[in-house]
């Protein structure tokens, strides 16, 4: 597969590592009363689609960005790639 | 009589001849020819013996679609199983051997299985064999297994090398026959980057094997000028001897380019190269395979493809017979009687099965329109044939045209299905091609030359517009359209005799049937019972056939059938090509830390963690054991002292105005206050609140850390910290850069540690116990100015410090320490001497933080924090993550002294049954401490630190060991810690 | 009638006329006791022992395509009984002795072939770790023999003993561990379990489950609604889309792991081989191929098709271990959909909504377990409680902790 990279154009997915679903981005607040049941949700559940995905790559041969890819898991399509931390903060990520 | 089949013409080198072997028996062939080629230019008609029935079997056809002529080709460490003699291209002193019998060829004693064929049908090994229970693994399977297989490969190691290269193009042009040499032209005159890359030895596809012209010229000579044309321009790349096997993602085609295969042995390696091209647009145009009809008597040797024997006829001049037959269904068919024809070649009947008229007249041919052929005679080669209605003629070879297939596989490696096409009675592309892909020619089911010409160099045009490139007003190359019309006809009702689909895996029409009977009716079901397209050959001639027949069998059409499925590679690609040069020695490269080449020096035992080569011990004359060794690598540092590399661990400068809060988040323990000059213990968990990985952070200035982490989680912690930063916090100001690689670094350990230092360290450094006290940290320098860190942090449980340098001081580094540490008598010590000591002391490593345990298994509970969150928290409190029963860390030693301890051992309770119910833990490291004088282990049992000075059994059946161990604190000395604080 | 050597012949003497369909064709009825969806090796086993086990006959098994048409169409055929930990050990221990009785019992030659599995090591650690496997298996009655250098080079002399990267140390040998032959392990459940009156229906896709009052009733299918007093949803692959028709979320991600034969050769490889660094694992079938795999791909996927990136790593790993296999062709590769669950470990379980039952999250490794999966899940359907060596794998494990990591790589699916 060919990544392409919002700072360093087309990659080959080799130079990359996955970690999985985007989700993984959205850690919940650890002073939630329920804690263990949303960090089970967050950590373990997937929603798995079968179509578009977005997803945490990370350029470990690269230049260490974590990106938010958008793929079809049914073609490996890529239809969008965004850095991670944009995506973050825009999500209302915080500090 | 040397090569009394070869005839005139071809496009051969007479003037280069080849001797080669077959069997052991001495041949001569050209320049030009395939080993089959060669064969048939000897008349060399059995060349092999099939799977099942070992029926003798010969050429079938002329290409890499071949499912009978294999060989072993080459011998000692060379040696090739199963290789197409219809593929392989004949070189000086080639050694060919028939494969797959029992005697000889002529005379196989496996053939009594064709005796048997009645009780050896499809599927019969799933009905038997089961009795009695013992005999399947010590007979039954036995004899299946020698029985099965084809060739033999050598067992030595391949010698040979092969390499991986990387492409990028514009358009690539798979297939140089008449419609990818129309395209490549086509687009190679728009500038467009391009590479074309065909099978063969010679490119031209069918125009090399045909006597059609184009743009007046004959097709060869035509072809021969096109790509004369091509390899003058410098935007195209042509790769003959190539074939594209895969359609990856994203325009990422798999090929393996064939370099010296058509040489003798090792000339001018590497052998093959696997190239991985990445294309913009792909042009395919891999043409078409001929496939045959099913008759009794089908497998003789002598019948053969029609076309192919035109190829071997008009490209190679090699006759398969004096006098030949025809039998088709098609048009095609016929140009083949006529081809021969003109070359003088005897045609001895032309059996259509098309009930009209014939096409033409040859001259002594029978020609037999509505005809069937349903009987064939010649064991070891064809003699005649017999037809529907009795009539026999004499025929030594006989030339099946069941009408074409196009090459549809490479556009169904992405979940692509083949759609059937009525009018030329055959699967052609469906609509969900791999992106980027476009079909043309014969591929695409456009069989005729004039029209395939054309769609090539049309469809190139409307490709290169899409990428922006100017094709220029060039007309297409012209040829004629021939006839080609063609009358589905699968096969002669078999009567009593067999009629063979797939010829390599023996199956006949009757097991197709017999499959359909027993409720076989999915494609993939009928596939799997009779092996039907499994063999070497992918079924490239017999799968549409067979589809056929189930279709009548199962009363659907053929389009309702469905194909099975196309799968990687197209034709079978050689396990070294893809490893390449990662093999053996060079699987993965080597890390080596800046003291590699002092410590060979030293005679170090070296050994491999992760990719890191490390010291394992530094063994001195006169010791002949490693625990000598290693004994006195302890005993010297708790003595006196001793010096380790520790380099390899990794090293991550962090820093930013919120690098305190960050590490704050990522370890379990506290950070938010470190102070400027300390150095602390960490625990790190991952998310799910089992630990990850552990180490230390040294605040070096204001906004500035050092971390260490493990040697083996360097990598992933680097990332995980990266993901917390980037992703979980992006608004903390907090950089992180591995510098791993930047710093050598040494652990300085033992009661004369500092001495040893302070002989090194600069004036204007105080490092006494006061100034410098345990987990103080602090930039230095060394040596008269060299730029240092010094961490007070010990892992051996004495004083020790770690002080890191500039990796290119590295070298000088170790050098300065031992011969500083002279008068100490300081030792090196190696890997196994830092895990004694570690585990003289109690400390875990990747052996108790092995991925499943928690801070509260490993005694570390009380770091995580109450008073702070952090990565892994919430998830740590998780039931049984804090049940009371979990196994803990703890240390044992065994009751009689005198007896050592295995690690992997599992603990029991005295008198209870070795059964999983029992099992209450297991041991994870051991050592033999020489301070102690006995063997100690640190283990994990539950409820163990309650149960201290309990007597169980550590109970190791795997090595029939069990020892009556003492459960006892993990910390066996100094557990107050008195030494290092020293 | 039953399958023989003797009907073989009598068969083979009258034109083979008498064979008939390895099981049946049946439509659909409206109602049964237990509709098992997914006409895999897993559902197929669970079908058999159903009725042969628990006397439950009154049951359909649902397939989508063709009947076993999913990874038991495609995996590297492995049967072996070499894990650590005590929530699995025991489960594919009982599933190793099912299949040494299996042909028998089911009257089908799978072609069980117990020519062992040997896992090499390449360091202290990982024998150390090996041991601890090692001795696991033998309280679990699996057995295990724990080889040194020179032992491997008796029993595998064709290993790369000399100019490794990475040499070998030793390795841990099972020598009941094998092969088998996949297809026929299902059409063998398949036809074990129509003849004991279960009706396989396939072509039968389910689009739907039918829940009411937190009670699942009925699934619907691309042919009619079927009702059911009990539904086993067992679709290991596709376990995420078709339980989202439950409106479940699963710790499941679908990833794809390639695997590839090559062309048949004469024996040379005795067992099946694992490689220690990277990771690499090799037999040879009874027809001569070399059956091989490592790695999944890594990343989520419904594709059924991997890269080329990882076909080459795969290889790297194997061609330093056994250089030998350099000039053998690989002749077809293949993707298969596997469900990569959160430790690296399965389910077989109820879910929240009664009735409705769950097989899945195998894994690459689902194959071995076909028979224990099967056996446990018709207990678990028949009885309403777990079969005692089925009991870790809930499916709420991740909520209390007691998870089962036997690769220990934590909540990272593409790790295990």
């Amino acid at each position: 597969m060919i990544i392409n990279h919002p700072l360093l154009g087309p990659r080959d997915a080799a130079e990359f590592t996955y970690l999985g679903d985007a989700c993984l981005i959205e850690r919940p607040d650890p002073e939630a009363e329920n804690a263990i049941e949303v960090f089970h949700d967050y950590v373990y559940l997937r929603d798995n689609p079968a179509g578009e995905h977005r997803e945490l790559w990370f350029h470990e041969h690269g230049d260490r960005s974590w990106l938010v890819v958008t793929r079809n898991t049914l073609t490996h399509e890529i239809s969008k790639v965004e850095l991670a931390r944009d995506v973050a903060l825009s999500r209302g990520r915080g500090i | 009589m040397s090569q009394q089949s070869r005839i005139s013409g071809g496009l051969i080198d007479r003037s280069q001849t080849h001797s080669f072997t077959f069997d052991g028996r001495r041949y001569e062939g050209h320049a030009g020819d395939t080993l089959a080629s060669a064969l048939v230019a000897n008349n060399v008609r059995l060349v092999g013996r099939s799977f099942k029935y070992h029926r003798p079997r010969g050429i079938f056809t002329a290409g890499s679609e071949e499912p009978n002529a294999l060989v072993e080709l080459r011998s000692g460490a060379r040696r090739e199983p199963n290789t197409r003699a219809t593929a392989a291209e004949l070189f000086e002193g080639l050694e060919a051997a028939s494969q797959n019998w029992c005697g000889s060829l002529r005379h196989d004693l496996l053939a009594v299985n064709d005796l048997f064929s009645p009780f050896l049908s499809a599927g019969f090994y799933y009905k038997t064999f089961m009795w009695p229970k013992a005999f399947w693994e010590r007979l039954y399977e036995p004899i299946i297994r020698a029985a099965a297989g084809l060739g033999r490969l050598s067992g030595l190691p391949d010698p040979d090398s092969y390499d991986h290269g990387y492409l990028h193009c514009d358009i690539l042009v798979i297939g140089a026959g008449p419609a990818g040499l129309a395209a490549a032209m086509q687009a190679g005159r728009s500038g467009a980057r391009v590479i074309v890359a065909d099978e063969d030895f010679r490119m031209g596809g069918r125009l090399n094997a045909e006597t059609r012209e184009v743009d007046g010229m004959a097709g060869a000579a035509w072809a021969d000028s096109a790509v004369a044309e091509l390899a003058a321009m410098d935007n195209v790349r042509l790769f003959p001897r190539t074939t594209v096997f895969g359609v990856y993602d994203h325009g990422i085609y798999g090929a393996l380019e064939r370099r010296t295969d058509h040489l003798r042995d090792g000339e001018d390696g590497p052998r093959q190269v696997l190239w991985q091209i990445q294309a913009k647009r792909a042009i395919l145009a891999a043409g078409a395979i001929e496939r045959p009809i099913a008759f009794p008597g089908n497998d003789r040797p002598g019948v053969m493809l029609a076309a192919s024997v035109r190829t071997y006829v008009n490209r190679y001049a090699a006759a398969p017979g004096k006098r030949i037959a025809v039998f088709t269904n098609n048009d095609d068919g016929w140009r083949t009687a006529i081809d021969l024809s003109a070359k003088g070649i005897g045609i001895a009947a032309i059996v259509d099965t098309r009930d009209t008229e014939p096409l033409t007249d040859i001259p002594g041919a029978a020609i037999v329109m509505g005809g069937r052929v349903t009987a064939t005679r010649g064991r070891h080669g064809l003699r005649s044939i017999t037809l529907a209605g009795g009539r026999t003629i004499e025929t030594d070879c006989l030339a099946i045209s069941g009408g074409w297939n196009p090459n549809v596989h490479l556009t169904c490696h992405h979940r692509g299905r083949p759609e059937w096409r009525d009018d030329i009675a055959a699967f052609v592309p469906g609509p969900e091609l791999p992106a980027g892909m476009t079909v043309t020619g014969a591929a695409n089911g456009t069989l005729t030359l004039g029209a395939a010409l054309a769609d090539g160099h049309n469809r190139t045009s409307s490709t290169l517009m899409g990428l922006g490139f100017r094709s220029g007003g060039a007309q297409p190359p012209r040829g004629d359209d021939e006839a080609a019309s063609v009358s589905a006809f699968w096969h002669v009702s078999p009567g009593k005799g067999r009629a063979w689909l797939d010829l390599q895996n023996d199956v006949t029409v009757k097991d197709l049937k017999l499959a359909h009977q027993e409720g076989f009716r999915s494609v993939e079901h009928m596939k799997r019972y009779t092996t039907l397209g499994m063999a070497t050959d992918q079924g490239k001639t017999a799968n549409v056939p067979a589809l056929a027949i189930m279709a009548e069998c199962t009363g659907r059409t053929i389009a309702e059938t469905g194909t099975t499925i196309f799968r990687p590679p197209y034709t079978p690609v050689p396990i070294a090509a893809f490893a390449g040069r990662s093999r053996g020695a060079h699987m993965r490269p080597v890390r080596l830390t800046p003291s590699h080449a002092w410590a060979e020096e030293q005679g170090a035992a070296f050994v491999e963690t992760g990719l890191w080569l490390r010291a394992q011990w530094y063994p001195r004359d006169g010791e002949t054991h490693w625990r000598q060794s290693v004994d006195r690598e302890v005993v010297q540092t708790r003595n006196s002292v001793g010096i380790c590399d520790v380099a390899t661990l990794g090293k991550i400068d962090i820093q930013g105005r919120d690098a305190a809060q960050f590490l704050n988040r990522v370890y379990a323990n506290g950070f938010a206050k470190l102070a400027v000059g300390r150095a602390r213990y960490g625990l790190m968990l991952r998310e799910d609140g089992i630990v990850m990985d552990d180490g230390t952070a040294a605040h070096l200035s204001e906004n500035h850390y050092l971390m260490t982490t493990t040697t083996a989680n360097a990598l992933a912690v680097f990332r995980h910290l990266e993901f917390c930063r980037q992703c979980l916090w992006p608004n903390l100001d907090v950089h992180l850069i591995s510098v791993t690689d930047q710093w050598a670094q040494y652990a300085v350990a033992g009661p004369n540690a500092r001495k040893l230092l302070s002989k090194l360290v600069d004036q204007d450094f105080d490092i006494s116990n006061e100034a410098f006290p345990f987990m103080a940290c602090g930039e230095i320098t060394v040596c008269g100015g060299t730029r240092a860190r010094l961490f007070r942090i010990s892992f051996s449980g004495e004083l020790a410090y770690e002080i890191a340098v500039p990796a290119r001081y590295g070298d000088a580094m170790i050098r300065a320490l031992m011969a500083a540490g002279e008068e100490f008598d300081a030792v090196p010590y190696g890997l196994e001497a830092l895990n004694v000591m570690r585990i003289e002391k109690g400390h875990v490593t990747g052996a108790e933080l092995e991925g499943r345990t928690t801070a509260r298994d490993v005694g570390m509970g009380r770091m995580v924090s109450a008073d702070k969150d952090c990565i892994g928290k919430t998830l740590s409190q998780r039931p049984v993550l804090v049940a009371e029963d979990r196994p803990v860390l703890m240390g044992f030693i065994p009751v009689d002294r005198s007896q050592t301890l295995d690690a992997g051992a599992h603990f029991l309770s005295s008198g209870v049954a070795a059964v999983t119910e029992n099992d209450e833990g297991w041991m994870s490291s051991v050592c033999h401490s020489p301070i102690l004088g006995h063997a100690i282990g640190l283990g994990f049992i539950k409820r163990g630190r309650e149960r201290v000075g309990e007597t169980v059994r550590a109970a190791d059946p795997l090595r029939g060991k069990e020892t009556l161990v003492e459960i006892v604190s993990p910390h066996f000395l100094d557990p107050e810690g008195e030494r290092l604080r020293g | 009638m039953g399958f023989s050597a003797f009907r073989i012949i009598k068969e083979g003497l009258t034109g083979n006329r008498g064979w008939t369909p390895h099981w049946r064709d049946p439509e659909p009825k409206a109602q049964y006791d237990i509709v098992i969806v997914g006409g895999g090796g897993h559902g197929l086993s669970t079908a058999y022992y159903l009725a042969r086990e628990f006397g439950i006959t009154n049951v359909a098994v649902l397939e989508k395509g063709w009947l076993a048409s999913g990874n038991v169409a495609r995996n590297t055929t492995i049967v072996r009984s070499n894990y650590m930990l005590p929530g699995n050990e025991p489960f594919y221990e009982f599933s190793l002795k099912l299949w040494e009785g299996l042909e028998q019992d089911f009257n089908y030659n799978a072609m069980m072939s117990q020519r062992g599995i040997v896992n090499l090591y390449h360091s202290d650690g990982q024998r150390d770790a090996f041991a601890r496997r090692g001795n696991a298996m033998h309280l679990a009655g699996a057995g295990a023999v724990l080889l040194d250098r020179d032992g491997i080079r008796q029993l595998c002399p064709f290993l790369n003993f000399d100019n490794s990267r990475f040499p070998i140390h030793g390795g841990l040998w099972q020598p009941r561990g094998g092969t088998a032959r996949h297809d026929a392990v299902a059409w063998g459940y398949a036809r074990g379990a129509d003849r004991r009156g279960v009706d396989i229906i396939q072509n039968c896709e389910v689009t739907g489950f039918r829940i009411e009052n937190g009670r699942c009733i009925a699934v619907e299918t691309t042919r009619g609604p079927i009702r059911a007093k009990k539904v086993g949803v067992c679709v290991a692959g596709s376990s995420g889309r078709v339980m989202a028709m439950a409106g479940m979320r699963l710790p499941i991600e679908s990833q794809v792991l390639q695997a590839f034969v090559t062309e048949g050769l004469k024996p040379i490889i005795p067992g099946v081989v694992t490689f220690g660094v990277g990771h690499f694992y090799i037999s040879q079938s009874d027809k001569g191929g070399l059956v091989f795999g490592g790695d999944l791909d890594g990343y989520n996927t419904y594709a059924q098709r991997g890269n080329l990136q990882l076909v080459n790593d795969v290889i790297e790993a194997g061609m330093t271990m056994m250089p030998m296999i350099g000039r053998a062709r690989v002749l077809r590769s293949w993707g298969g959909l596997v469900d990569m669950s959160m430790d690296g470990s399965p389910f077989i379980d109820r879910t929240h909504i009664d009735g409705l039952y769950f097989n899945g999250g195998w894994c690459y490794g689902g194959f071995k377990a076909t028979p224990a999966s099967g056996f446990c899940y018709a207990h678990l359907l028949a009885k309403d409680e777990p079969h005692s060596v089925a009991r870790a794998y809930r499916l709420d494990r991740y909520r209390t902790g007691a998870l089962i990591d036997e690769e220990a790589t934590g909540p990272n699916p593409n790790l295990h």
